[in-house]
């Protein structure tokens, strides 16, 4: 065995390491512990379907609604797959107006199809109707496992809009 | 096949326009109504430039309190110095940082630093003027903005936009007024009462006076205004009739800071 050497000289003779696992039926043990551990959820779950949410809409002034109002701003299938896009909308339609090129600011009314006219706003024209957060926004939002930041501001509750004294 | 030149162009034409603009193209020559819109309430007040002269000969200490308080209760602006409950009670100097402050007093040599003479009238020296934000026509904040979070409306109005507000604090450090508040803890559980009308904010944005924009839209004057009963005047600068011209033309007014080039639009009678 030839003596270790670099540029400044030789040093003593390189230790001879076994190449082995120390403890190695610890290190195993410990490694599959944690694969199990990670993957519970994975095994938990297995074979098993999460049935799809199917949140009640009812609430006293849907309840109270006659059959021919009993409708949202827009069709109900295009709320389901666009309500996100239109709340943005509104958003900054109602808070932008500069860049919408419109002298007013907030308050705007959103002009249905059928020429109804709603006030564009979340908690007051929204929530009226669907005034149960808990099963008509987050039952869906939880079960895909997505967090919209509105209630961290906005208020679920109560009259939303600005009085006069 | 009869088709005649005239014919042939006609319809070469059309399929042109079809081609470049699709069906957009023809909405453009004829516009019609699209499927659903949104427009402007009918109730709004607007003008084009919006403007607040403070009669400080009118305003004592009473009604400045009454229009901060208006201000806070409507717009749920968190009171850090007096908090709800006893458990919430912060340090004094943190508290003091932490204040959100959207209409406030402060004494002359604060408000017009610069502008103070050796021998000021007492009255004037130890009256409290309430500040504001200006809503320059020359906004630093807006310039610094990164996100556009902050903007200046047509009418005036130096607006925020909490949704896009990432809580740099550049216009904080741009505003030479000490207009913008920054949310540095949730400011829920310091609202005394909270008012449904109006959102509250959340931790890590910067929130300031907006000229109660959403009162205008809905035909109100702003809170304070209101509640200044004559001493806050607001109205359209622009407006030769307005209010605010009247008393501009009637009394000699000064701006905060005008030295700096912000061109501020709340003007004080002294």
């Amino acid at each position: 065995m030839a003596d270790y050497k670099n540029e400044f000289g030789f040093f003593a003779e390189r230790p001879k390491v076994e190449k082995k696992i120390f403890d190695r039926n610890k290190v195993v043990a410990g490694i599959v512990i944690f694969l199990v551990m990670i993957t519970i959820p994975l095994w938990k779950n297995l074979g098993k379907t999460v049935a799809a949410p199917a949140p009640s809409l009812d609430t006293p002034i849907i309840k109270q609604l006659a059959a021919k109002d009993k409708k949202c701003v827009m069709p109900t299938a295009w709320m389901r797959a666009n309500h996100m896009q239109m709340l943005i909308d509104w958003r900054e339609n109602v808070v932008r107006s500069k860049e919408q090129k419109v002298t007013t600011s907030r308050g705007r009314e959103f002009v249905a199809p059928d020429g109804k006219k709603y006030l564009a706003s979340l908690t007051n024209t929204c929530m009226e109707c669907h005034s149960n957060k808990a099963e008509f926004c987050d039952k869906c939002h939880n079960y895909a496992a997505v967090a919209p930041n509105c209630w961290g501001c906005h208020q679920e509750t109560g009259k939303k809009l600005a009085e006069a004294k | 096949m009869g088709m005649d030149r005239r014919e042939f162009i006609r319809i070469a034409g059309l399929s042109t326009l079809l081609g470049l603009g699709g069906k957009g193209a023809f909405e453009l020559l004829a516009p019609g109504r699209v499927e659903a819109e949104i427009v402007p309430e009918a109730a709004a007040l607007k003008a084009k430039r919006w403007a607040m002269v403070v009669n400080q000969k009118k305003l004592d200490d009473a009604t400045a309190q009454k229009c901060i308080e208006a201000c806070n209760r409507v717009h749920n602006v968190p009171d850090f110095l007096h908090p709800p409950s006893d458990k919430l009670k912060l340090p004094a100097a943190v508290a003091h940082r932490y204040q959100i402050k959207w209409i406030w007093t402060a004494p002359f040599h604060n408000v017009f630093p610069g502008d103070e003479q050796p021998y000021l009238p007492e009255e004037v020296e130890h009256m409290s003027f309430l500040t504001l934000c200006n809503h320059c026509n020359n906004p630093p904040c807006v310039r610094v903005c990164p996100t556009k979070a902050t903007f200046q409306r047509e009418d005036g109005i130096v607006m925020m936009d909490m949704h896009r507000c990432i809580g740099c604090r550049f216009c904080m450090a741009g505003c030479p007024y000490g207009s913008r508040s920054f949310n540095w803890r949730d400011p829920r559980p310091y609202i005394k009462k909270l008012y449904p009308g109006y959102p509250t904010r959340e931790i890590g944005v910067v929130e300031k006076c907006t000229f109660c924009a959403e009162r205008l839209a809905q035909g109100l004057e702003p809170a304070c205004v209101e509640a200044a009963r004559g001493a806050l005047i607001f109205g359209d600068l622009a407006d030769e009739k307005s209010e605010v011209r009247e008393s501009l033309r009637k009394y000699f007014t000064i701006r905060r800071k005008t030295q700096l080039g912000t061109n501020p639009q709340v003007y004080y009678i002294v």
